[in-house]
C-alpha cells in the first residue's frame, strides 16, 4: 500500500507528526504503525507534562477535552539516606527542574487523545501491526517498511491462521519507534548517523500506580528523590507524583551504566519503597498497575542524525528526552512537529529532508537540549560532585559552559567482571509493599500469542552459559524488569531460558547485554503489555 | 443463505480486573477493550460457511455503547458483509439483549443467529438460549463442530460427559466454543476495506424494546485473597490436615 507518509510508532512523537503533516496539507495521506494492541497500551511514562509543543499543536487543547487536568502545586526534593530523608529547598533547584506551570498527566491517556484527533484529522491508524523490516529502494534510499507475518509457530511454519505481512511504502518514512527502537537501531548503523557523537546513555524506568489513602494524598504534588538505595556510583532516582483520583505514580529511574553486575534494578526500586518516607505514604494503599521501559539520557552529544535519504529518525527513536528536566514528551512532540513541516516541504517543492536539520537548529528544542548536555556525564564522577557541578552549570551558567563534557562508554561496556563486585542481598518481597517479578508482570496483562517465534534472539545462543554466567553471573537475571531470563540448573548442567512471553518490550537486555549477544525484534502485533494509564 | 452474528465488547481477557472503589461494578475507563473471545469464533465460522459456498451474506450485530461500533468493525473486517450496532447508554442484561436480537432477526430475517456460548464479563451464558425462547427457534449450545446440511445442521456440544452431536433445523441458534475453529487475523487490507462496509445504526427506541433491569445488583467485590500455603513434613501430616483441618477426606 502506498501513502505520502508512513509513521512507525503510535507515542507522542508519531502521533504528532501525523497531526501536524494534516493541519499543514490536509490532502496527504498518513498512516500510523503500532505494535500495541491499541494505542497507549505500550506507553509508559512520569508524567509531568511541559505543554509547550501542544500549545503549539493545539492552542485550544482544554477546549478539546485534553486529558490534562492535575496542575503541579507543591514541589520537594528528598536526599534519602537508608533511614532519614532531607527536603532540598525548592528555590534552590535549577529553574528546569521547576514545574510549577507543568500539569500530572498519564501519556497513555494523551497519546488515546491525540490518537483521536489524528484519526478525527483523517490519518489511518494500525494498532497490532508492528513494522519488522525496513524496505530500501535501489539508490540505497529508505522506501518504506514491511509488517510483520502473524500466525507462525515457533519453528517457522505457517499456521492456520497464517496471515502475510504487507509492505507499506512512502514518499517519507518516519520512525518513531522511542527509546531503542529495532528498526531505529538498524538505520543508525546503515547510515552512520550516530557518526562523531558519544555512545547512546539509557536508563531503565520503573513505575507503580497506587491508590493510596485520602489523608496522605495530595493532587498536584511532586516529589523527586536522589540518594539511598543507590550509592554514590550510581545514577539513579525517584519520581512521586499525586494524580487525580487518589492514585499515584511512584517511579524509579536508574542509568544502565552502572557497574555492578549483581545489581537488580527491580529490587532496587522495590527496596526504596521500604524507606520511611515513602512508606508512610503509600502504607495502607494498594498497588494496581506495574510496567518498566527503557529511556534515553545521552542528551545532546548522543543525539545521532535524524534525517537520510527517504527517512526521518525521530523523538527518543533519535534520543530527543531531556535529562535534568527528566521529561521527554514535550520534546519528542517538537521533533514530531519539526518533521512535519521538514516533510510538507519536501512533499510540495521536492526538497531534501536535510532541511530538517536546518529547522531543529533554529528550535527551541534545539537550544533546550544544547543547555541540558554537561548535566547526565557530570554525573559520571559520582551524586555528590554530580550535583555540584549541575548547581554551577545550570543556576550560574545556565548551560552556558563554553565546554561539552563526554559520554565515554556505552552501557554494555561498563559491567565489571562478577569476581569483582561485591554481591547484592536484596530483601524478600512482602508483598504489602514489595512484590516479586512475577506478580508485578501479571499486572501489566502482558500476553503473546501462544507458540510463536521467540523474539529475543541470541547471536550466540551458547554465550549466556559458556561466558556470561561465569563472567558476569549471566546479569539478564536481573536487569530484565519481567523475568523474561532465567539460569536453570538441571542435573548440574546450566541451561539459559527465554521466557519470551513475559517481555513487557522494554528493550534493556538489547541495551545493556555486555556482548551485545541480544537482539530485540518484533513479536506478532498486539502482544506485549495492555498499560492502562500509564 | 443469511447468518446473522451477535458480538459483544468486552473488557480484553489479558486484562487484570479491578473492582471499583464504591463496589459499583468494575473498572472500565481506560482498559484496553476487545471482542468477547468465543464471538470471534461464531464470526469465524459464519465467515467460513460463507466461504464454502453455502451462504451468501454475514451481517454482524453488537449491541452497546457507541465504540462498540469498533467490534462490529473488527467483524466486517475478517469478512462479515455489514454491520449492524443497536446503541444503549448502560449495561442491559441478556433478556434485554434477546428482546433487542429477536426484533434484528425479526427485521433481517437470517436463516441462522450464531454468537459466543457466554461472554466473558458476566459469564451469563443465556442470551442465545433467551432468543431461541423468544423466537420459537431450535437451539445447539457449546458448539465445537458445526456442519451444514440441506435443511438442517449437524452439530458437535461439548458436554460435561463428552461430545454430544444433536441435529437442528434451520432456521436454528448456534452458540459456539473456542474449540469450534481459530479466528484469523484481521490483514491490513481487510481492516481498510471494513472501513467502507455499511454499519447501520439503531437505538433501542426506535425498537421498541423494554430494557428496563430486572436484577438489582447490590455490589461488586473482588474474591478474597488466598491465602499463603504451608510446607508439611510428611505424607502422614498431609493426611492428617486434609481430614482434621480442611475436612475434605
Amino acid at each position: 500500500m502506498e501513502y505520502d507518509v508512513v509513521i512507525v510508532g503510535g507515542g507522542p512523537s508519531g502521533l504528532t507528526t501525523a497531526i501536524k503533516l494534516k493541519q499543514l496539507n490536509s490532502d496527504l495521506n498518513v498512516c500510523i504503525l503500532e505494535k500495541a494492541s491499541e494505542i497507549g497500551a505500550h506507553i509508559l511514562s512520569g508524567n509531568v507534562f511541559e505543554t509547550r509543543a501542544l500549545d503549539e499543536l493545539f492552542p485550544n487543547w482544554k477546549e478539546l477535552n485534553a486529558p490534562i487536568k492535575t496542575k503541579v502545586t507543591k514541589e520537594k526534593f528528598l536526599f534519602l539516606s537508608k533511614t532519614k530523608s532531607l527536603s532540598w529547598p525548592t528555590w534552590l533547584l535549577p529553574s528546569v527542574q521547576q514545574n510549577h506551570k507543568n500539569y500530572i498527566i498519564s501519556l497513555a491517556n494523551l497519546c488515546r487523545w491525540l490518537a483521536e484527533q489524528a484519526e478525527s484529522l483523517g490519518v489511518e491508524i494500525f494498532p497490532g501491526f508492528p513494522a519488522s523490516e525496513i524496505l530500501y529502494n535501489e539508490d540505497g534510499s529508505v522506501k518504506g517498511v514491511a509488517t510483520q507475518d502473524m500466525g507462525v509457530d515457533k519453528d517457522g511454519n505457517k499456521k492456520d491462521s497464517y496471515e502475510p505481512g504487507i509492505e507499506l511504502l512512502g514518499k517519507v518514512t518516519v520512525f518513531a519507534e522511542g527509546c531503542r527502537g529495532h528498526l531505529g537501531k538498524q538505520l543508525i548503523k546503515k547510515f552512520e548517523l550516530d557518526k562523531g557523537k558519544d555512545p547512546q546513555q539509557y536508563g531503565i524506568g520503573f513505575k507503580e500506580i497506587w491508590e493510596i489513602d485520602d489523608k496522605n494524598h495530595h493532587e498536584g504534588l511532586v516529589i523527586h528523590s536522589a540518594g539511598w538505595p543507590l550509592d554514590n556510583s550510581t545514577y539513579g532516582g525517584s519520581f512521586i507524583y499525586h494524580a487525580e483520583n487518589k492514585q499515584i505514580f511512584l517511579g524509579y529511574v536508574i542509568g544502565l551504566d552502572y557497574k555492578n553486575p549483581y545489581l537488580s534494578p527491580f529490587d532496587e526500586f522495590q527496596r526504596f519503597k521500604t524507606h520511611p518516607a515513602i512508606k508512610k505514604m503509600i502504607e495502607g494503599g494498594k498497588r494496581i498497575s506495574y510496567g518498566a521501559r527503557a529511556l534515553i539520557e545521552g542528551g545532546f552529544q548522543s543525539l545521532p542524525k535524524m534525517f537520510m535519504p527517504g527517512a526521518l529518525l525521530i523523538g527518543c527513536d533519535a534520543g530527543t528526552l531531556n535529562m535534568p528536566k527528566i521529561k521527554g514528551s514535550h520534546t519528542a512532540m517538537k521533533s514530531g512537529i519539526i518533521a512535519a513541516e521538514a516533510i510538507n516541504e519536501h512533499i510540495k517543492n521536492d526538497k531534501d529532508l536535510s532541511n530538517f536539520e536546518e529547522k531543529f537548529k533554529q528550535s527551541w528544542l534545539y537550544d533546550e537540549l544544547y543547555k541540558a548536555r554537561n548535566v547526565k556525564p557530570s554525573f559520571g564522577w559520582g551524586l555528590i560532585l554530580g550535583i555540584i557541578f549541575t548547581g554551577i552549570d545550570q543556576i550560574l551558567f545556565r548551560g552556558k559552559l563554553p565546554f561539552t563534557l563526554k559520554h565515554k562508554h556505552a552501557d554494555h561496556q561498563t559491567l565489571k567482571s562478577a569476581k569483582e563486585m561485591p554481591k547484592i542481598d536484596y530483601p524478600k518481597p512482602d508483598n504489602i509493599l514489595t512484590f516479586d517479578k512475577t506478580s508485578s508482570v501479571y499486572l501489566t496483562g502482558t500476553n503473546h500469542a501462544d507458540n510463536q517465534p521467540v523474539h529475543l534472539k541470541l547471536k550466540d545462543p551458547n554465550l549466556p552459559i559458556s561466558y556470561t554466567l561465569e563472567e558476569y553471573d549471566e546479569p539478564a537475571q536481573r536487569y530484565c524488569p519481567a523475568g523474561v531470563y532465567e539460569v536453570q540448573r538441571e542435573n548440574n548442567i546450566n541451561k539459559f531460558v527465554i521466557n519470551s512471553q513475559n517481555c513487557i518490550h522494554c528493550k534493556t537486555c538489547d541495551i545493556k547485554e555486555p556482548s551485545q549477544n541480544i537482539t530485540w525484534v518484533t513479536p506478532e502485533g498486539g502482544g506485549g503489555p495492555r498499560y492502562g494509564n500509564m | 443463505m443469511k447468518i446473522l452474528v451477535a458480538v459483544k465488547r468486552v473488557i480484553d481477557y489479558n486484562v487484570q480486573i479491578r473492582v471499583k472503589e464504591d463496589n459499583s461494578g468494575v473498572v472500565t475507563d481506560n482498559v484496553k477493550m476487545s471482542t468477547n473471545p468465543p464471538d470471534d469464533n461464531a464470526i469465524e465460522e459464519a465467515v467460513k460457511i460463507k466461504e464454502s459456498g453455502k451462504a451468501k451474506e454475514v451481517v454482524a450485530v453488537s449491541v452497546g455503547e457507541e465504540k462498540a461500533q469498533e467490534t462490529v468493525r473488527k467483524a466486517l473486517a475478517v469478512g462479515a458483509d455489514r454491520g449492524i450496532l443497536v446503541k444503549v447508554d448502560r449495561v442491559i442484561e441478556p433478556l434485554a439483549v434477546s428482546k433487542i436480537l429477536k426484533k434484528i432477526v425479526e427485521k433481517e430475517k437470517p436463516d441462522l443467529v450464531f454468537m459466543g456460548k457466554q461472554a466473558i464479563d458476566d459469564d451469563c451464558n443465556q442470551t442465545g438460549q433467551m432468543l431461541a425462547a423468544l423466537l420459537n427457534w431450535p437451539q445447539a449450545t457449546f458448539a465445537s463442530k458445526i456442519e451444514v446440511k440441506e435443511k438442517s445442521l449437524e452439530v458437535t456440544r461439548e458436554v460435561d460427559e463428552g461430545l454430544e452431536t444433536i441435529e437442528v433445523n434451520i432456521p436454528a441458534i448456534v452458540t459456539c466454543d473456542l474449540r469450534l475453529n481459530e479466528p484469523r487475523y484481521a490483514s491490513l487490507p481487510n481492516i481498510m476495506k471494513a472501513k467502507k462496509k455499511p454499519i447501520e445504526q439503531i437505538s433501542t427506541g426506535d425498537l421498541g424494546v423494554d430494557v428496563k433491569s430486572r436484577i438489582e445488583q447490590i455490589k461488586v467485590e473482588e474474591p478474597p485473597k488466598r491465602k499463603a500455603g504451608i510446607k508439611v513434613a510428611s505424607v502422614e501430616e498431609l493426611v492428617q490436615k486434609l481430614k482434621n483441618e480442611a475436612k475434605v477426606i
